[in-house]
């Protein structure tokens, strides 16, 4: 098992070496360089050009040298903890980020939790209780749920609070919170605010879930091993608890790794939708005023969130299936 | 509805619906099981689809969206980018039977009016006034699939010189009908999907095809990248790329961009199915007497190897479609895919992007409901081909 893991962590740098790369490539994309764009944008507000701090930009990143020099500086920067500076927002982007990424994932968390404990009954629910009228129900359900984009979902929902309730549900503060220092009031506050969005998040992923844990058990309800634990007088509910729901797990887990980099992107559109403070609508407005360096910090903490996803998943599988954990000793 | 196959004794059709892992029943091989027996692998696949009804109703479903597709012109009531600031935030006008002179088909008028809190135009229904309407109505001139010109839609006002106009969902903030923006929305979103797909299908094919048939080191090469393109969070990439659009494209050119941006990361899915048919086929019988007779390597993967995975690609690519439409919709309607003056669905969304604009202006998220009703038959019709795909099993 340690062997395993340690396998797998040494995969981990490597990945995300190649993901730097990549990321490095997508803020390199848009035509000219940002300097270029930031100097055309202070020029259209009429602002005074200051052609020290263009020349310190130029040099910080190297922007007058080729590409991998350019590559090397920002990673170099980036390993030694600095993300380097928004031209948007005049800050640097650890700040900008800091707090906005404990956020983002405390709203994935969350939603993960929303959906495992939704999807999970229903899944058993719908599986030993095949064609039943609930089953259906499900059925029906997370069709819908797979169909509707969760924006749409988050609109609807806005609609409907400030239609009947005449509230505003966007934001995870409530305003006299929004710039206050951390305290249990505070914490009190998300907290009451995050499930609304965690619970359209978990939307999604609860049909896709239901619809596997459902396949999965019943795959394993018809396996002679079921008869044999009936004849022997064993209560239906210890038995099907007991086994199938164990072993129908684990192609569940293995959904994490997918489940997990979606949850976290996905949550991007909904917190744009409902103007949450987490790093989505940061990355998006990056990408529009094409400050770039911002962009790329984010998208490579997307990046590092998928890869991380992925490992937890591996490892926990590896963990519940011996058969995965010997395959390569 | 039943075929002519199924024996009478035991009714399939008494068997509870097929949910998506039900196994469907095949006619009985008791009775007529020669015309079984000598059936082609389509008409076997056809027998079992036709069984999963709500497979098929999607299917109906789905051919009546690709026709609003084909011909947006003919199902529109107005041109989709007239606008007129006047008439903005029209609430929806409902078709109506029956007006009281004797008028079959009629909408209800609507007239301005300001309130006197907010000091706000709203549009009240004109009880007075009827817009007669009627169908095959004559209206705005266009090509018919850009060949035949004409003037015929499927719905217009009676009266075409009397200026009268009716909105089916009323309008957005310009002024501009969104029914006939849905129309025309439909048509790019829908493409869009299609394309997307039919480039993943292309890539799939040939890169999982590829690593399938040859194994070893491409396989292994091909297989780490298809691993590591699935490990990437897509959402973010597309939005990166797609955001490094050039502004000044036109909008033919951010359309095939977008397409080729979808289809980069949506490639894998496919590939990897394909890989897996072409690994288990490799061994089969008929494949290796295939070579053995001397056939090359192209005629053994297309004349004998792909034609038995057919409808394996079609229920993966049917599946495929709707999540590149939502896909599509969302970029759009975060300003990053097609931008205006282009119309999509996330285009028409991005009209109800903010509280403001719905607490106003509801009926503005109606194309969403375009976006589920597609999505869901598309979903649904994959399904049902996926479960009839495999005839023999």
């Amino acid at each position: 098992m340690a062997q395993y893991i340690i396998k797998r962590l040494l995969l981990l740098p490597f990945l995300l070496f190649i993901f730097s790369i990549i990321a490095f490539i997508l803020i390199q994309a848009p035509p000219g360089d940002f300097v270029t764009s930031y100097i055309a944008e202070l020029a259209a507000s009429g602002s005074a050009v200051d052609q020290a701090q263009i020349d310190a930009l130029r040099e910080q990143y190297g922007l007058d040298q080729p590409m991998t020099v350019q590559y090397f500086k920002w990673m170099g920067n980036i390993l030694q903890g600095d993300l380097g500076v928004s031209l948007d927002w005049k800050k640097p982007n650890n700040e900008l980020i800091r707090e906005r990424f404990a956020l983002t994932l405390a709203l994935g968390v969350f939603t993960f939790l929303i959906t495992w404990s939704i999807a999970i009954p229903i899944g058993i629910y719908s599986a030993t209780h095949q064609y039943s009228f609930l089953d259906y129900f499900f059925t029906v359900f997370n069709y819908f749920g797979v169909a509707t984009p969760t924006f749409m979902t988050a609109l609807v929902v806005m609609y409907l609070a400030f239609k009947y309730f005449g509230i505003s549900v966007t934001g995870l503060f409530s305003p006299e919170y929004v710039d206050a220092p951390w305290s249990w009031d505070k914490f009190v506050d998300l907290l009451s605010h995050l499930w609304l969005p965690a619970l359209i998040l978990a939307l999604d992923g609860t049909a896709r879930l239901a619809r596997v844990m459902r396949a999965n058990l019943l795959d394993e309800l018809k396996k002679p091993y079921m008869e044999m634990a009936r004849a022997k007088g064993m209560s239906e509910w210890r038995l099907v608890m007991k086994y199938p729901v164990r072993l129908a797990f684990n192609p569940l887990v293995s959904t994490i790794g997918w489940y997990l980099p979606l949850l976290f992107s996905g949550s991007l559109i909904v917190a744009t939708v409902l103007n949450l403070p987490t790093i989505g609508p940061l990355l998006l407005r990056a990408l529009i005023v094409q400050d770039m360096f911002l962009a790329g910090a984010i998208i490579l903490i997307y990046m590092f969130l998928a890869v991380i996803g992925t490992m937890i998943s591996d490892i926990l599988l590896a963990w519940l299936d011996p058969r995965i954990r010997m395959e390569g000793s | 509805m039943s075929t002519n196959l199924a024996p009478p004794v035991s009714d399939p059709q008494n068997l509870p619906p097929t949910g998506d892992e039900a196994a469907v029943v095949l006619p009985d091989i008791g009775r007529d099981a020669e015309a079984i027996y000598v059936a082609p692998n389509w008409k076997l696949v056809w027998w079992r689809f036709k069984k999963h009804r709500l497979a098929l109703v999607s299917g109906i479903v789905v051919i009546f969206i690709a026709t609003i597709a084909l011909l947006p012109e003919f199902y529109s009531t107005l041109p989709p980018h007239e606008s007129d600031s006047i008439r903005s935030f029209i609430p929806p006008q409902r078709l109506r039977f029956f007006a009281g002179d004797g008028t079959f088909l009629y909408v209800q008028d609507v007239k301005g009016q300001r309130n006197q809190k907010t000091l706000m135009m709203e549009w009240v229904p004109d009880e007075e006034k009827i817009i007669p309407v009627k169908l095959f109505a004559r209206g705005f001139e266009y090509n018919l699939l850009g060949l035949i010109p004409t003037d015929i839609h499927l719905l217009g006002v009676e009266n075409p010189d009397s200026g009268q106009k009716f909105h089916l969902l009323g309008t957005d903030r310009l002024g501009r009908d969104q029914w006939s923006r849905l129309m025309f929305g439909t048509r790019v979103s829908l493409s869009i999907g299609l394309i997307a797909v039919m480039l993943s299908i292309f890539l799939g094919i040939l890169l999982g095809g590829i690593s399938g048939y040859f194994g070893g080191t491409t396989d292994l090469i091909i297989q780490r990248l298809i691993e590591l393109l699935q490990s990437l969070p897509p959402i973010p990439i597309w939005m990166a790329l797609t955001a490094s659009l050039p502004r000044d494209w036109s909008v033919e050119q951010t359309y095939f961009a977008i397409t080729i941006i979808l289809s980069l990361l949506g490639w894998t899915t496919l590939g990897r199915e394909v890989r897996g048919r072409f690994l288990s086929l490799r061994e089969e019988d008929f494949v290796v007497a295939a070579e053995l007779i001397g056939c090359g390597k192209p005629r053994v993967i297309f004349r004998h190897m792909v034609p038995t995975f057919y409808s394996h690609i079609i229920a993966a690519s049917t599946l495929a479609i709707p999540v590149m439409i939502i896909n599509e919709t969302f970029l759009s309607f975060l300003g990053l895919g097609m931008r205006p003056p282009a119309i999509s669905w996330g285009v028409l969304l991005q009209e109800a992007q903010n509280l403001q604009s719905i607490a106003l202006a509801p009926w503005l998220l109606l194309p969403g409901l375009a976006v589920i009703i597609t999505v869901l038959a598309l979903n649904i019709l994959g399904d049902g081909i996926r479960d009839a795909a495999d005839p023999y099993s």
